[in-house]
């Protein structure tokens, strides 16, 4: 430890002689990665998008030539029209770049690496080469999926969830290269967040700021840290698991193959081991983030810091234990069910607690409306929508009949994108002058909050409707269904809503770059925020501090009665407070 | 085999890189091939020998199975009676249809194949297969046409060539070329479990269907000593030598038994 | 439009319904509970000029409070779910007097085996018909599912009855059809490019007509 310990310490902070391509393309600064990760996850998030429109061109227009479908070859839409397989490969795409390149990436790719030096107060990450690499497999891996459109057969068709043996058989699936593929890109991404992971837990114990005691840690910290753990023991399981797919697809192995004396079914019992975790590693750091922006714009402390921990630790726990509810109708032993659907349900008890503790920072608070608030508002009533629909498919009854249709493409997406991805949306704002020493435009921001908000219900809450009606998903045309032929107006109704949604985005992406060079200059502190980062100039210089602040209390002191004004920073030495003791740990 | 397939990748790779991937061109596949094809030399003369011949079958003709369409009206209308599947056709005049003729073996070296005229067309009408044996040269492109305006797919199950899985969901075309000498490729619709089609590909034009009399003519042979082949999808081939020069006709016949 | 589970036409309707309907006003009390709070805190604390605010760290009565409604709720609403759970999909709980039919998926068609006149499947006059599927109302009926090549999924939305047919498994399946008439079969498991096409007709007949149409079914089957 000691010698990389050393190593941040001589980079000295004030004099940076780092040629360009170090200092952008191979660096090791873990701002700098982190904004790497940012560019490539939102063209990710883009490309996702871009998928997810041509699916809902061909639901609300069923056979009709899609505008600008005419570029596509005639493996994937002749005149426009899009192809079954090409529809497949767009589900099973957008799912795959919306999972491991843009909400995974964005969450911890993004704010790890940028936020967890910066706010437990230490100089770079733990192992800096480590990060590195860990884009750059990222970016790989993001680039062989992609590539995966233009080869033979096209991408993947199996769904995100690759379910064996039809993604182990070529002769099932009409795909070939395109499953390898998609295979070796996710060893890439799992090795990318191996890594990642490694750096974190190991930054987060051995290197935090004198007097940054663990529960003084601020909750985004937490949740990343936990995630980090949840990482690190699941993506492992994933990768074992695509090596044994890879193996069937390329080397005629027969791990998943019945035929050949396989198992169906252990796939799906490893990749929801893998999933099920990584449903928590989508979300909880999102929850850390969002509490950090709740106290502030609440003006007030966060309501039970420790049950709030302890819930996000109660949550990744039981995380994997639960895998079991993606598999209730799948031929798993029923008593398996009873036992998945216990401990399913009880998730929702700290799910519980965390939104109330996010209702009772906001009681009696003095709310400030900025935009990053919005988002974090947005996402408590977004989650709760997400999170008590999923108690429904959680009762294995109700299960039997709603299992696999849009009322789980419903939930999903009222966690990822109404949880998730408006935590995004507020974390990207919030700590956009600490990247680039500029802030995004405030109205712009409110009027996209508010178009995205309105659009997104639009577009996902019908999906409830139709799924209960029993719309199954991953259907190119459900129209074949005579009782599914009725719900067609709304899926018009939600393809419209979609388009507008998109569209919506575009603001978002030009409030973006615009403010990258025309943006108001950020002061020092414009959230009146208590982070350590706000200590520090915007952008912060290679190694952050020259020497680390010590820490003399938590992050959430807002209305404080000791000052005056109504926030009061970790590193603020008042005349009561004593030096810490040494470091926290080890290193400093 | 896996050398090719990771050739063409790249190949189509860098296809892509260049932005022509997207001028319409099925796959990395049919543009090796249509290079191949624009080497050949013109075709040669089609005068030379001809081999024909009829193709008896002796014993009680086997009932196909019958085809409940019931599930697509749009098929079922284009039938009076109760369709079948086409396992074994007997004309009326007790010969065989649907039986492939082709001369396996005793071409020159040196021989080239004529570079092919056209494409050749399997209609999917009336959630069929015509037809429901073909063949086609190495090269040339199969057009394979919906006429239904509802799903059909397309497997074709090669191993000597890549094997691709298509899907046509309303009345279109979609066309594709086999780059191997394979016989046979079997097509099939998973759609329509009873939908098959044989189809051959051969690296020269002497090959030819039994039709609605039995009867079959390989033309245009130079001259020399064959082996043709014939193959029928349930009682499986028979072979037989003809030896031919100038331009004489000979008759080969082969009979097949009911099993 | 429909804005409803879809109608009701077998034993399945009633406790999954009525377990769905329970979730919806349980679910239906916290959700109103947050968003109504949310708007409310959201007017009612807005920023005013020259206020702080109500400095506190939490309350451990009221996060205890919080933390045990919905702790037993979830253990009650898991007890009573389990308790259909069990009678629904149990091993045992299949009836005795079932009525067997087998069902084979495969890309993409379903393969519907009848046990012809003796009632027993595996027996001579067994008789497969292509995506269509018959009952006889008021009778327990166990599918018997097996797949030819990748996991389908067997769904009759109005039967409430789900279950992925797996490659290599056997699994049982069973149900009572209360209504008679016409339904849809569908495959629910991403099967392939033809997925979307995977249906089946299901007939709901009575007694009398149901060993009608076998009748007739097995003769024409036997030519």
């Amino acid at each position: 430890m000691t010698t990389v310990a050393a190593t941040s310490h001589t980079v000295p902070a004030h004099h940076d002689d780092r040629s360009f391509i170090r200092k952008y393309i191979f660096s090791t600064d873990h701002k700098i990665i982190g904004i790497q990760f940012l560019f490539v996850s939102l063209f990710f998030l883009l490309v996702g998008g871009l998928l997810a429109m041509q699916m809902r061109w061909q639901l609300g227009f069923p056979g009709q030539p899609m505008p600008g479908g005419g570029v596509l070859p005639e493996t994937m839409a002749p005149g426009g029209v899009i192809l079954p397989e090409y529809y497949i490969q767009l589900v099973t795409m957008h799912g795959t770049f919306m999972v491991f390149f843009a909400i995974m990436p964005l969450l911890v790719g993004v704010f790890a690496n940028f936020l967890i030096p910066l706010k437990i107060g230490t100089h770079d990450m733990a192992f800096p080469r480590i990060n590195m690499w860990s884009f750059w497999t990222f970016l790989i891996g993001g680039l062989v999926m992609l590539s995966s459109f233009f080869v033979p057969d096209g991408a993947a068709r199996a769904g995100w969830t690759m379910y064996a043996p039809l993604s182990a058989r070529h002769d099932y699936s009409g795909a070939s290269i395109g499953q390898e593929l998609w295979s070796v890109s996710i060893i890439f991404v799992g090795l990318s967040s191996i890594l990642g992971s490694l750096n974190y837990i190991t930054t987060i114990i051995n290197n935090r700021a004198p007097g940054m005691t663990w529960f003084r840690l601020p909750l985004s910290v937490w949740s990343l840290f936990i995630t980090a753990i949840l990482g690190l023991l699941a993506l492992p399981v994933l990768s074992g698991a695509v090596i044994m797919l890879l193996f069937d697809q390329i080397i005629g192995t027969h791990f998943f193959d019945p035929g050949a004396g396989g198992q169906a079914l252990l796939w799906q019992h490893l990749f929801w081991f893998f999933g099920h975790p990584e449903v928590y590693i989508l979300i909880l750091p999102a929850m850390g983030m969002v509490s950090d922006i709740i106290s502030n714009g609440s003006r007030k402390p966060i309501f039970g810091y420790h049950s709030m921990v302890f819930a996000i630790i109660a949550i990744a726990f039981l995380g994997w234990i639960v895998w079991g509810h993606h598999m209730f109708v799948s031929g798993m032993n029923p008593t398996l069910g009873s036992s998945f659907m216990v401990s399913t349900l009880v998730i929702a008890v700290p799910s519980a607690v965390k939104t109330f503790n996010w209702m009772g920072t906001m009681w009696r608070g003095n709310l400030r409306f900025h935009v990053p608030m919005l988002h974090a508002v947005a996402f408590i009533a977004m989650f709760v929508i997400g999170g008590l629909s999923g108690i429904f498919m959680a009762a294995t009854p109700v299960d039997m009949q709603i299992h696999d249709t849009y009322f789980i493409v419903a939930h999903l997406h009222y966690v990822l994108f109404g949880g998730s991805l408006f935590a995004l949306f507020g974390a990207i704002t919030f700590w956009y002058p600490k990247m680039f020493g500029r802030m995004m435009s405030e109205g712009w921001g409110k009027v996209h909050f508010w178009l995205t908000f309105i659009f997104y219900n639009c577009t996902f809450f019908p999906m409830h409707i139709t799924g209960m009606a029993g719309e199954m998903r991953r259907l190119y045309d459900p129209n074949q269904y005579t009782f599914l032929q009725p719900l067609q107006p709304m899926r018009v109704f939600i393809s419209i809503s979609a388009f507008l949604l998109f569209a919506t985005q575009a603001i978002f992406f030009v409030n973006f770059w615009w403010s990258l060079w025309k943006g108001k200059k950020a002061p020092l502190n414009p959230w009146e925020d208590n982070g350590l980062e706000w200590s520090l100039p915007s952008p912060a210089p290679h190694g952050n501090w020259e020497k680390v602040p010590n820490v003399y209390r938590g992050p959430y002191e807002f209305s404080s009665p000791q000052v005056a004004e109504d926030y009061l920073p970790q590193n603020k030495k008042l005349p009561t407070d004593r030096e810490p003791a040494a470091a926290s740990a080890a290193t400093h | 085999m896996r050398r090719t397939v990771i050739a063409v990748v790249w190949g189509s790779i860098t296809i892509a890189g260049c932005g022509k991937a997207r001028d319409g061109s099925s796959s990395g596949v049919a543009q090796a091939a249509e290079s191949m094809r624009a080497a050949q030399p013109p075709a040669p003369a089609t005068d030379g020998a001809t081999i024909a011949g009829k193709i008896k079958f002796t014993g009680t003709k086997p009932a196909n199975p019958k085809i409940d369409m019931s599930e697509e009206p749009k098929c079922k209308a284009k039938y009076q009676g109760v369709p079948t599947e086409e396992v074994v056709v007997v004309n009326p005049n007790g010969t065989l249809a649907n039986v492939f003729v082709y001369v396996k073996s005793g071409l020159p070296a040196s021989y080239k194949a004529p570079a092919p005229a056209g494409p050749v067309t399997l209609d999917q009408d009336g959630c069929r297969y015509h037809p429901h044996v073909l063949g086609i040269l190495v090269g040339q492109t199969l057009a394979i046409k919906n006429s239904d305006g509802i799903l059909h797919n397309i497997k074709a199950k090669g191993t000597k060539n890549r094997p691709f899985n298509i899907s046509q969901p309303t009345i279109m075309t979609s066309e594709r070329t086999f780059t191997a000498p394979e016989v046979m490729v079997p097509l099939e619709c998973n759609v329509h479990g009873w939908m098959h089609a044989w189809l051959a590909v051969l690296p020269h034009p002497f090959f030819a269907v039994s039709g609605s009399d039995g009867s079959f003519s390989i033309k245009g042979l130079p001259p020399g000593t064959y082996t043709i082949e014939a193959w029928h999808e349930k009682y499986g081939s028979q072979t037989a030598t003809v030896t031919v020069a100038g331009s004489e006709t000979k008759t080969a016949d082969f009979s097949f038994a009911a099993k | 439009m429909h804005w409803w589970l879809p109608a009701k036409a077998s034993t399945f309707t009633g406790p999954i319904d009525g377990l769905f309907l329970a979730i919806l006003i349980i679910t239906g009390i916290a959700f109103v509970l947050v968003e109504v709070g949310l708007i409310w805190f959201i007017v009612k604390y807005r920023e005013r000029p020259g206020r702080k605010a109500y400095y506190t760290h939490g309350n451990t009565r009221a996060e205890v409070i919080w933390t045990t409604i919905p702790a037993v709720t979830m253990v009650a609403l898991g007890l009573i779910s389990n308790h259909y759970w069990v009678e629904i999909k149990g091993r045992n709980s299949i009836p005795a007097n079932a009525y067997p039919i087998g069902v084979h998926a495969k890309q993409f068609e379903w393969q519907i085996t009848y046990p012809g006149a003796d009632g027993k499947l595996g027996t001579a006059d067994d008789f497969t018909i292509r995506n269509q599927l018959h009952v006889p109302v008021g009778r327990p009926i166990v599918v018997q599912l097996s797949a030819e090549d990748v996991i389908h999924s067997f769904y009759v939305p109005q039967f409430r009855v789900r279950q992925d047919v797996v490659p290599g498994m056997d699994i049982k399946a069973w149900f009572q059809a209360t209504v008679p008439g016409t339904y849809e079969l569908g495959c629910s498991q991403l099967c392939g490019l033809g997925h979307y096409r995977m249906r089946a007709q299901v007939f709901v007949q009575t007694q009398e007509d149901y060993d009608a149409w076998m009748k007739q079914a097995a003769q024409e089957a036997s030519q």
